[in-house]
């Protein structure tokens, strides 16, 4: 396996790190403290190859806590606000689009 | 039912103990995840968007009553109250944490349910006719020999690491309800001119990214001789199976390439030097399987009761009984689909409450037994007729009577975006959204037969090739579109559906769908004329035309 520090990363815009968390699945994020987070507000955000690359190392390395970390595009709203950059990632941050089969 | 004896018992709970163990070192940094990966695959565990999911194996899509309960149980108690029914015969629970699957397996395994052969590179869930043992016509029950097959294949050194995943589907009817033809195996019983029963195989069928209907490798494999024969393919296959391309793995790519013609030629030497080996099956063997399998204790009743021609004045339950209902192979019994379709439901979802509702039915009205179906639906297989009334109203409180089987919101759809991690668009939303403009049932009846199968992704879990109409989604630039086939189908007649032109987007589907169907309302010979049947013989340019002139 090729490591993160080898990949050739190309980024188009702000980016983050996000993987599954390991004991539960959920969606997490690499934060700026070395760790993760459920909120994507509180995400470490990249703006060059060489910074993903890093962040991304720095998440691969972590096989304890989080499974499958890659690179996923963000858009940063003027007022500072993060959202996902595509609907992939709108899903895995706000859940399913429809509304879950409930018992009666 | 099929009662498991010793052996299979404890080779569950073995798994059970193993996973436990191998999910204990996970959690605790003893295996990493690429070392973990097989593992938990090898128990039905994948990683989707949102969580693990959790594939349960449905052997030959049947069901005893106290397994239903029990999948009812790990959906409340480890996951969010509800599961998926599959394509494949398979269960889905799609919110489940690691830490709580060892608990969730050993549950099932206490009714003899388990995950095994549903994930990995290995001879997956053998599946079958959902009326098998029960369908009218039928040569023999075909659950025996897939029976055999599970046993024969499962955890089997040879072929655990096959260069992809296998599947293999058997019918013994005329009518193909188990999609044999798009299975790397298909296998159909049938009577020879001798009078014998036997096999006629068929290999290399598949969807995915490269969609074949299966050819005739060899046209009888007499039951003796069916498990050497099936050796003989995973041989050949195991050894030429491309394993430096994953899109070029599966045994259809194989077959394709060498030809029918070759690859026969290469399995029938492997065959002529193997076959007199312990795989061939002298009659004890079968008929121990079969004396493990019950069967109900049918009564004499009548087809006609009393009871069901009063009912049929109410012109709902008629709708029903005519939709939902088929003929048995015993006077006075009927099989009975249960609609996982309601409209504005995702297809194939089912609740705990509803598991459990019928698992209760079962015991009351079919023998205490449950049939799943590649359709995404459930069955009672020998509902007595004259149970037909009350048993509908009690599946109309449950949301499980939509007249709808085999009509146009009948759909089959994969997970798609909303769960799954390979997916590039939803799925469910396009079937939520088309059961809604179709929800009208005359207008369902109007149109007849007319089966809608979606994919979310090139993968083709919802079968949109075979589909009468399917839909591909892909992503275009980020967006979500979606290519639109019309004439496929997946049933004895399999041949895979034909573009009618370019990907359509997500908000215009409905209407595109809408557009074809009134076309061929418009364009069919006669009202009996089925959708495929005006596709076949007009091709696809008027539907074309009638989809494209104003986009």
């Amino acid at each position: 396996m090729t490591s993160p520090l080898q990949q050739k990363i190309k980024i188009t815009g702000p980016s983050v790190v996000t993987a599954n968390r390991t004991w539960d699945g959920v969606v997490i994020y690499r934060d700026a403290h070395k760790g993760w987070t459920t909120d994507l507000a509180e995400a470490a955000i990249v703006r060059t190859a060489d910074d993903a690359r890093a962040l991304l190392a720095e998440s691969t390395a972590d096989d304890v806590g989080a499974i499958g970390p890659y690179i996923a595009p963000v858009a940063v709203n003027d007022n500072g606000t993060v959202e996902p950059g595509n609907l992939r990632e709108q899903i895995r941050r706000k859940g399913v689009t429809i509304d879950l089969p409930a018992s009666a | 039912m099929y009662a498991y004896d010793e052996i299979d018992r404890t080779l569950i709970n073995e798994r059970v103990s193993e996973f436990r163990d191998q999910v204990k070192r996970r959690l605790a940094g003893e295996l990493t995840e690429d070392e973990f990966k097989m593992l938990r695959l090898m128990n039905g565990v994948y990683l989707q968007l949102h969580a693990y999911m959790f594939r349960v194996a449905i052997p030959y899509g049947t069901l005893s009553s106290p397994q239903l309960r029990k999948m009812a149980h790990v959906a409340r108690r480890y996951d969010r109250g509800y599961g998926h029914f599959t394509t494949r015969q398979n269960i889905q629970f799609n919110w489940i944490k690691l830490a709580d699957l060892p608990d969730a397996l050993e549950d099932l395994a206490s009714v003899g349910i388990h995950a095994m052969q549903t994930s990995g590179n290995c001879t997956r869930n053998v599946t079958t006719d959902q009326w098998a043992g029960v369908a009218p016509g039928e040569v023999e029950d075909p659950r025996i020999w897939a029976e055999l097959l599970r046993q024969y294949s499962t955890m089997h050194p040879e072929f655990s690491f096959l260069p992809r995943k296998f599947k293999i589907a058997i019918t013994a009817s005329a009518h193909d309800r188990a999609a044999i033809k798009v299975h790397d195996i298909g296998l159909r019983i049938h009577k020879n001119e001798a009078g014998e029963t036997g096999f006629e195989v068929l290999v290399g069928g598949g969807l995915g990214r490269t969609p074949f209907i299966g050819k005739v490798i060899k046209p009888f494999v007499h039951g003796r001789d069916i498990l050497s024969y099936v050796e003989s393919i995973l041989r050949v296959y195991n050894q030429y199976g491309r394993r430096d391309n994953i899109y070029k793995a599966r045994i259809k790519i194989l077959v394709h390439e060498l030809g029918i013609e070759k690859f026969a030629a290469e399995v029938e030497d492997e065959w002529l030097a193997t076959r007199e080996s312990a795989l061939t099956l002298d009659n004890e063997v079968v008929e121990d399987i079969r004396s493990r399998f019950s069967y109900p204790h049918y009564q004499k009743l009548s087809d006609t009761p009393d009871e069901l021609a009063a009912a049929s004045a109410d012109p709902h339950f008629a709708r029903w009984l005519k939709n939902s209902v088929a003929p048995h192979q015993r006077t006075g019994y009927a099989i009975v689909t249960l609609s996982l379709k309601p409209v504005g439901g995702p297809p194939g979802d089912a609740t705990a409450d509803q598991m459990d509702a019928v698992a209760d039915l079962a015991d009351k009205y079919s023998f205490g037994e449950i049939r799943v179906g590649h359709e995404q639906n459930l069955a009672l297989p020998s509902v007595a007729r004259r149970d037909l009334p009350a048993l509908w109203r009690q599946l109309d409180k449950l949301g499980l009577a939509t007249p709808n089987v085999n009509l146009v919101t009948d759909i089959i759809a994969c997970p798609g975006l909303d769960y799954c991690s390979l997916a590039n668009t939803r799925s469910i939303p396009i079937a939520q959204e088309l059961t809604r403009r179709f929800a009208n049932n005359d207008l369902a009846e109007l149109i007849g037969r007319l089966h809608i199968n979606i994919s979310g992704c090139i993968n083709a879990c919802g079968h949109h090739h075979v589909g009468h109409i399917g839909i591909l989604g892909v992503e275009k630039n980020g967006e979500e579109f979606f290519q639109i086939t019309i004439g496929g189908r997946a049933d004895e007649h399999a041949v895979v559906g034909t573009l009618i032109g370019p990907a359509v987007p997500f908000a215009e589907v409905a209407d595109v769908i809408e557009d074809i169907v009134e076309a061929y309302l418009a364009l069919r010979a006669r009202p009996d004329e089925l959708f495929v049947q005006t596709v076949e013989r007009l091709g696809v340019e008027p539907f074309k035309e009638r989809v494209y002139a104003t986009r």
